[in-house]
């Protein structure tokens, strides 16, 4: 406790914290609708490709962050224009990816230095995480959160219902590519704190872990936020701690959620309701 | 008023005409049935009054005006698809979708809602389990809720897509007698999907029996006989009587086929000649 308490004292400590919180809080809401529409691997895809634009970028000499979200966009709108139909969508998203990965190799070729920042991109580097990456996130959030809120009913109905949804007027092609752009956001946020490689632990696995604990739509998204929170500030302060990565402990933690969402906690709460189902019934 | 009016309507669908020439009136609180093989355009047909494709000719008027997405005077109840085990979603949630699930924004909590969602669930009996997550309920208790929502925005049509596929016989019934039951009270239309009218033979007041493009309209007696089937198909079929069902039997399956253009038949000749 002392330990962490005198690290909280450094300002990138700090800046580690608040941006894992910014990103958790949106990877957490992301996730749910990720898992209910079964687009991990077009998270996979748009995180890669995001690695592919912020390669680009600093060879360039702009900001990778900035490359991050504008790979994962452009990967978003292409997908979203050939396909957004789940029929197919698999194999347009791994078209695209192949593609746009082997851009990023030529990239990284061409620019002799770049083999750290190719390492932090892939694996997270929140601790190095500045005061201006902070003001950027939290922008990218702030879209991204308030986008969600406007699209939040006519993307959930589309989401688990589009026949209905279609025919009620719900505009489900265009929620999709809608979607895909807020994912290509949530994404670019996410790889800061676990990389691209393990963008999954955090774009997948809270909201797997919380739809086993609930069944409301409403609530199954805050379980999700909540989880994601305690795996990223638990990750970051183990990291700290140990001296060891963050993206070890972020993917272990949220491992370990959905474990015991799954087999614990997620089959207690639900034997809990059937009671109370019962109690009421009787 | 008519609830529906096709005015010489054409159905086009990549390059296909898919229905022809179909001029029709369904009146409130009657029960139409559509009826053919698969293929044969039926869904298409609903999308249209849906407002989700457009005729490529003709017109057609919903309570006397064009079709439009999202019309709240339309129910539209879908064939019954399993949702994942999983889903985060309760049968109030999906019953709550079709008030507002179209509209912008999270919804606040809303009380007149919440009671309107209850009393529609109460209608069709699906109480009991309404609060457990849809994925893990049956087909049949799955169908009522689909039910529950669409009439929960207080329709004066309903549009059912094959609501009885993949259903046993008991929850058939159930299904229908929802729906009759609907119709009996609230004098609203119904357009009902489905490759096999027997569980609504009693319901139905007019049957349209559609195949290859071309279609025959009229009371069930009318329609469903060997002569108007044989001409409809170009080939030979049997409607035969056995207690209160009806079987339709081809003498060849090829004219059940929907993409045999030799079965076309004049008039359809004709719109494709003028193209």
């Amino acid at each position: 406790m002392d330990q962490l308490a005198n690290l909280l004292g450094y300002e990138f400590v700090r800046n580690a914290f608040v941006a894992g919180f910014i990103v958790a809080i949106v990877s957490g809401v992301i996730s749910r609708f990720v898992v209910a529409r079964d687009m991990s691997f077009g998270v996979h895809a748009l995180s890669e490709l995001g690695f592919t634009g912020a390669a680009g970028f600093v060879l360039l000499g702009l900001s990778p962050v900035l490359g991050l979200l504008t790979g994962a966009a452009v990967t978003a709108m292409f997908i979203g224009a050939l396909g957004v139909r789940v029929r197919g969508r698999d194999t347009v998203v791994g078209v695209t990816m192949a593609f746009g990965l082997g851009l990023g190799v030529l990239f990284i070729t061409l620019y002799p230095r770049y083999a750290s920042e190719a390492f932090a991109i892939l694996f997270g580097t929140i601790t190095g995480v500045s005061r201006g990456d902070i003001a950027l996130m939290l922008g990218i959030a702030a879209v991204t959160l308030v986008s969600l809120v406007i699209v939040y009913r006519p993307l959930t109905f589309a989401t688990v219902d589009p026949d209905v949804a279609e025919a009620r007027g719900v505009p489900v092609g265009a929620l999709g590519v809608v979607f895909l752009l807020i994912m290509a956001a949530g994404v670019a946020e996410a790889v800061q704190v676990v990389g691209v490689l393990l963008i999954l632990t955090l774009m997948i696995t809270p909201g797997a872990a919380a739809e086993r604990l609930t069944p409301r739509p409403g609530l199954a998204i805050l379980w999700s936020v909540g989880i994601a929170i305690f795996c990223t500030l638990g990750g970051i302060t183990l990291a700290l701690v140990t001296n060891w990565p963050v993206s070890v402990f972020v993917t272990s933690l949220s491992f370990l959620w959905y474990l015991v969402a799954r087999f614990a906690l997620g089959p207690a709460l639900q034997r809990r309701a059937a009671r109370g189902s019962e109690l009421v019934a009787s | 008023m008519a609830a529906i009016r096709f005015d010489d309507v054409t159905l086009g669908y990549a390059g296909r005409v898919i229905w022809s020439g179909l001029t029709l009136d369904i009146a409130p609180g009657t029960f139409t049935a559509i009826i053919g093989p698969n293929g044969s355009g039926k869904t298409s047909l609903l999308r249209a009054v849906l407002g989700l494709v457009r005729p490529s000719r003709g017109r057609i008027e919903v309570q006397g005006r064009a079709p439009r997405r999202g019309d709240p005077a339309i129910g539209y109840v879908p064939q019954h698809s399993f949702f994942d085990p999983d889903l985060p979603l309760r049968g109030r949630d999906l019953v709550r979708l079709g008030i507002d699930g179209h509209r912008w924004g999270i919804g606040l909590p809303n009380a007149a809602a919440d009671a309107r969602v209850s009393a529609a669930i109460g209608s069709v009996s699906a109480g009991a389990y309404a609060n457990a997550p849809i994925g893990r309920l049956s087909g049949g208790e799955q169908q009522r809720l689909r039910i529950a929502q669409a009439l929960v925005g207080d329709p004066s049509i309903l549009l059912c897509d094959e609501p009885l596929a993949n259903l046993d016989l008991r929850h058939q019934q159930g299904i229908t007698d929802l729906i009759a039951g609907w119709r009996g009270t609230t004098g609203g239309a119904v357009l009902f999907v489905t490759h096999d009218i027997n569980p609504v033979l009693g319901l139905v007041d007019r049957v349209l029996f559609v195949v290859n493009g071309r279609w025959a309209i009229g009371a069930p007696d009318e329609v469903l006989t060997s002569e108007r089937l044989t001409e409809l198909y170009g080939s030979h079929i049997d409607v035969v009587r056995v207690h209160d069902r009806v079987l339709v039997v081809g003498e060849t399956t090829g004219a059940l086929e929907p993409e045999a253009p030799h079965h076309l038949p004049d008039q359809l000749a004709e719109h494709e000649a003028g193209r």
